[in-house]
């Protein structure tokens, strides 16, 4: 029954809702291409359970993001899908996509192991090899045959602890077993040995928990450093060590990302009432 | 006045029984310990004797006429050689696919089956390896002896491995996989070297428990009175030949049923303690 | 120092895994890497070549008894005549001996392990413990061959000059204790048996016991228990894997072959007493096996070996069922998940 003007004007609005969902698309599309990790309508299962619900995120070349929020709200297991490392534990399940540089690392065929290579990892607790410090920061370098030659390989390792902040204070005993370091140079090893590979982005996982004050301040300093070079993605249970290091913020709760934005917007006027409570210690 | 009194009365009964149980259960302790000291005190009174030069290269003999047990120790030596050169691989190798790749149905079966290996009597083991090689080769061998004793070894390799690696903490495989290391690289150069102490103790007490293995070598390796090398013949075994001493009717092969005793529990004794030794040092 | 007793399932090793790491139950998701692909099949391979020795084990016994299975049927089990001569084989000796010089084992060495178990980890001070649990697990060291030697030429005429004539004097009128008294036969067998299981058993007892909760301990303490009344709350939290314990020794007891072969007379007999020869399906094969001459006489012998294997296997299967089930229980609180 419906009128010929009607019917152009449907018609119309029709092609204009097309229209503008292509736009978007097209815009998402570039927002996607732009940034270094772009992740798609994420869901994470252990076994039945979701531990993650749709989740849309994009990180951008060479910032510091935080991912903030309540203990069991998500934020570990997301940062492990980016670098698949919950491949390892049995029953979980994925689904969505996850672009880093426009590929999807979930696509049937995707190495894992250089997808690995490419986004390096710091983990809560230092997890040093029982090895010699020189061994720990030359162990990736090692098995992916990074280096031609001996002088390369003991330049990249003084290189990676340079840039960790480490070199100074173990330039004299490189030989000298890992375990003998202190807690926080034994961190700031395992991020020289992550540095040694030469990543595009890094994953850090409450990476200064388990140190002291003074140590805590030092990797601090170091992510601020880094970011000139590194895309870097911090979990943090601390505001104020987000509110400190990074440049953008998302908060998540509850397996759901409720609001990302940039940190200083983040801790002063939050767009979500949630975000807000959370922040200004109402819960959590 | 009186409740109190039995509260007290029952109270002295209840601390009375609790002093007896802690007596008995010391004195069945004591009991163990006492038979131990008494095995091995007698072995060592008895084998210290009959131990010279000559006894421990000579080859068995008639009655009257001496002889030694050089062959038997050289045939021992060779069995557990063979036996662990195969089974100690591929014992590993079950073990580390227990360890790594432990969580399916599969896996599950293997796990099943290297428990009921465990659990089967060493003769059966004999049994078996006589039907599938000693009945086709119509010949005794030191090959099939060794088979045999690799098959006793590696359930309990495998499932020694498979503890050790799974004491290996899970970041130090995450630490290795985030740098993109391969999992058989993890596996090899970061889990296998932090878990090599524990697999190395428990090849020793394999062996250790290898080497006092009678059963499986009475119809596979079956014993000789010469000096043997070769992996196709019958071979010699301190075991098989303590074992026939022991049954003669013979007094002076009796002394050397005790002789050759003292040398395979002294080996014995010693992989023990040092392994004691060690996991004591390091924990 | 647990590797002494191999099929000796140990509820503390699993419990201590799953608390350090988490996902002990792990399986590596493929990587698409090519070593790893290569690695993962050499591993496979082998697990595999296991299963199908285990497969051919099982396979090749059947095969190989299936003359005498033809001859005898059902009969086999029940027949006590076995004599190679006149080509009659009948199994029942050997069952009636492996089942009573088991049983008189279990009967002595359950208790004696028990007490060594609660002393060691609920009584004895820890620096008594240790070295007390080291000497114990030594027993299990000793090769079966050796205690046969000392069984023969220390434990036999030992109890021929003085438990066997006391027991024949106060308990003669029991038909256990009656008969010619040589030393050599169930009785001494049977003790053999107890000295070779009582470390096994301890081993597992104790495991079972370390792997209570001392919150248990803590809660019957402050109640004002006395220290046997606090290890009777112990003993009740792990009776299922003290059972699986018992029923692993009985197994390990059942299979034993050459100290029992060496001190039981290998008489194919049934016979009430106790001091009599006997004879066990272990026993026969180590004696009769390399002499077996004609087709059906190995082929029953054979059978024998496949008995022993079905018996011990089943037997084995409870008792690591038993055991599991303590140590999951205990373990399984522990098992928690990260992120």
């Amino acid at each position: 029954m419906a009128t010929p003007t009607s019917t152009t004007a449907s018609v119309k609005s029709a092609t204009e809702t097309m229209q503008e969902r292509t736009r978007a698309f097209e815009n998402d599309r570039e927002s996607r291409v732009a940034a270094k990790v772009s992740v798609r309508e994420l869901d994470f299962f252990y076994g039945r359970a979701q531990a993650l619900h749709k989740i849309s995120l994009d990180v951008g070349s060479q910032i510091v993001m935080a991912f903030i929020g309540p203990s069991g709200c998500g934020k570990s297991t997301f940062l492990r899908t980016l670098n698949r490392m919950n491949d390892t534990i049995p029953g979980t399940r994925v689904e969505g996509s996850v672009q880093i540089d426009g590929q999807d690392i979930y696509a049937p065929g995707t190495d894992v192991v250089e997808l690995r290579r490419r986004v390096g990892m710091v983990f809560q607790k230092s997890n040093p090899f029982p090895k010699s410090i020189f061994d720990n920061v030359a162990y990736g370098l090692r098995i992916n045959k990074l280096t031609s030659s001996k002088t390369e390989l003991s330049d990249r390792v003084e290189e990676a602890l340079t840039n960790a902040a480490l070199w100074p204070e173990v330039k004299d005993r490189l030989k000298a077993s890992a375990l003998s370091l202190s807690g926080g140079q034994q961190q700031r090893l395992c991020i020289a040995r992550a540095l040694a590979v030469r990543p595009e982005v890094i994953l850090m996982d409450e990476p200064a928990s388990a140190l002291d004050p003074i140590a805590t301040q030092k990797i601090e300093e170091l992510i601020v450093e880094l970011k000139r070079q590194y895309t870097i993605v911090i979990v943090t249970h601390n505001m104020q060590q987000a509110a400190r290091v990074s440049d953008e913020t998302a908060f998540f709760w509850l397996g759901k990302l409720v609001e990302v934005n940039s940190t200083e917007q983040m801790f002063t006027n939050p767009n979500e009432k949630l975000t807000e409570d959370y922040i200004t210690g109402r819960f959590g | 006045m009186t409740s109190d009194t039995q509260t007290k009365t029952a109270a002295n009964r209840r601390r009375i029984t609790s002093s007896v149980m802690t007596t008995l259960t010391a004195t069945c302790a004591f009991f163990a310990v006492t038979v131990l000291v008494l095995i091995i005190g007698y072995i060592a009174l008895r084998g210290l004797g009959a131990i010279n030069l000559q006894f421990l290269t000579d080859t068995p003999k008639p009655v009257g006429e001496g002889g030694g047990i050089g062959n038997a120790i050289l045939g021992s030596l060779i069995l557990l050689l063979l036996s662990s050169v195969i089974g100690l691989p591929f014992g590993i190798a079950v073990g580390i696919y227990l360890a790594e790749f432990g969580a399916g149905r599969f896996a599950g079966l293997i796990r099943f089956v290297t428990d009921t290996l465990t659990g089967v009597p060493s003769i059966v083991v004999g049994v078996f390896v006589y039907t599938i090689l000693v009945l086709p080769m119509r010949q005794f061998s030191a090959l099939a002896g060794g088979i045999a004793l690799a098959l006793v070894m590696i359930p309990i390799i495998a499932r020694t491995t498979e503890e050790m690696i799974r004491l290996v903490p899970t970041s130090l495989r995450e630490g290795a996989l985030a740098l993109g290391a391969p999992q058989w690289r993890v596996t090899t150069g970061v889990v296998l070297p932090a878990a090599a102490s524990g697999i190395a103790t428990g090849a020793m007490l394999a062996v250790a428990r290898v080497s006092g293995e009678t059963a499986p070598l009475l119809f596979t390796a079956f014993g000789s009175r010469f000096f043997n090398v070769y992996l196709d013949q019958p071979i010699a075994s301190l075991t098989v030949q303590i074992y026939n001493y022991a049954i003669s009717p013979y007094d002076e092969w009796h002394a050397m049923a005790w002789a050759a005793t003292l040398v395979l529990m002294t080996l014995i004794l010693a992989i023990n303690i040092l392994v004691r030794f060690f996991t004591r040092k390091k924990i | 120092m647990r590797n002494l007793q191999p099929n000796a399932p140990t509820p503390a090793a699993a419990q201590g895994a799953s608390a350090r790491s988490w996902n002990w139950r792990r399986t590596l998701a493929p990587t698409g890497n090519t070593g790893d692909t290569v690695f993962r099949s050499i591993l496979f391979a082998c697990a595999f070549i296991l299963l199908l020795i285990v497969i051919i084990m099982i396979g090749a016994m059947a095969v190989n008894s299936l003359p005498s299975l033809r001859a005898f049927g059902f009969g086999f089990l029940t027949s006590q005549e076995w004599n190679p001569i006149a080509g009659k084989f009948g199994a029942l000796p050997f069952i009636y001996g492996t089942i009573l010089s088991s049983l008189l084992a279990l009967f002595i060495s359950v208790p004696l392990s028990l007490g060594i178990a609660i002393f060691l980890v609920e009584q004895a001070p820890r620096a008594l413990a240790r070295p007390v649990g080291f000497l114990v697990e030594l027993l299990a060291a000793i090769p079966s061959v050796v205690y046969g030697l000392w069984g023969i030429f220390v434990l036999a005429p030992a109890l021929r000059e003085t438990v066997e004539p006391s027991l024949a004097r106060w308990f003669g009128w029991l038909p256990f204790f009656q008969g010619n008294i040589t030393g050599i036969g169930l009785f001494t067998g049977g003790i053999i048996l107890a000295i070779m299981i009582t470390p096994i058993i301890t081993a597992v007892v104790r495991d079972v016991l370390a792997a209570v909760p001392v919150s248990q301990r803590e809660a019957a303490f402050a109640l004002g228990a006395t220290k046997w009344e606090t290890t009777r709350v112990v003993l009740t939290n792990g009776a299922a894997g003290i059972a699986g314990a018992i029923i692993l020794g009985l197994g390990r007891a059942i299979g034993e072959t050459m100290a029992v072969t060496m001190v039981i007379g290998n008489r194919a007999q049934i016979s009430a007493s106790l001091f009599e020869p006997s004879y066990t399906i272990a026993s026969v094969l180590a004696n009769e096996f390399t002499e077996a001459t004609g087709e059906l006489y190995l082929s029953a012998l054979i059978e024998l070996g496949l008995i022993l294997f079905l018996v011990t296997f089943t037997v084995n299967g409870v008792a690591r069922l038993l055991v599991w089930s303590v140590a999951h229980r205990a373990g399984g609180s522990s098992v928690g998940r990260a992120g």
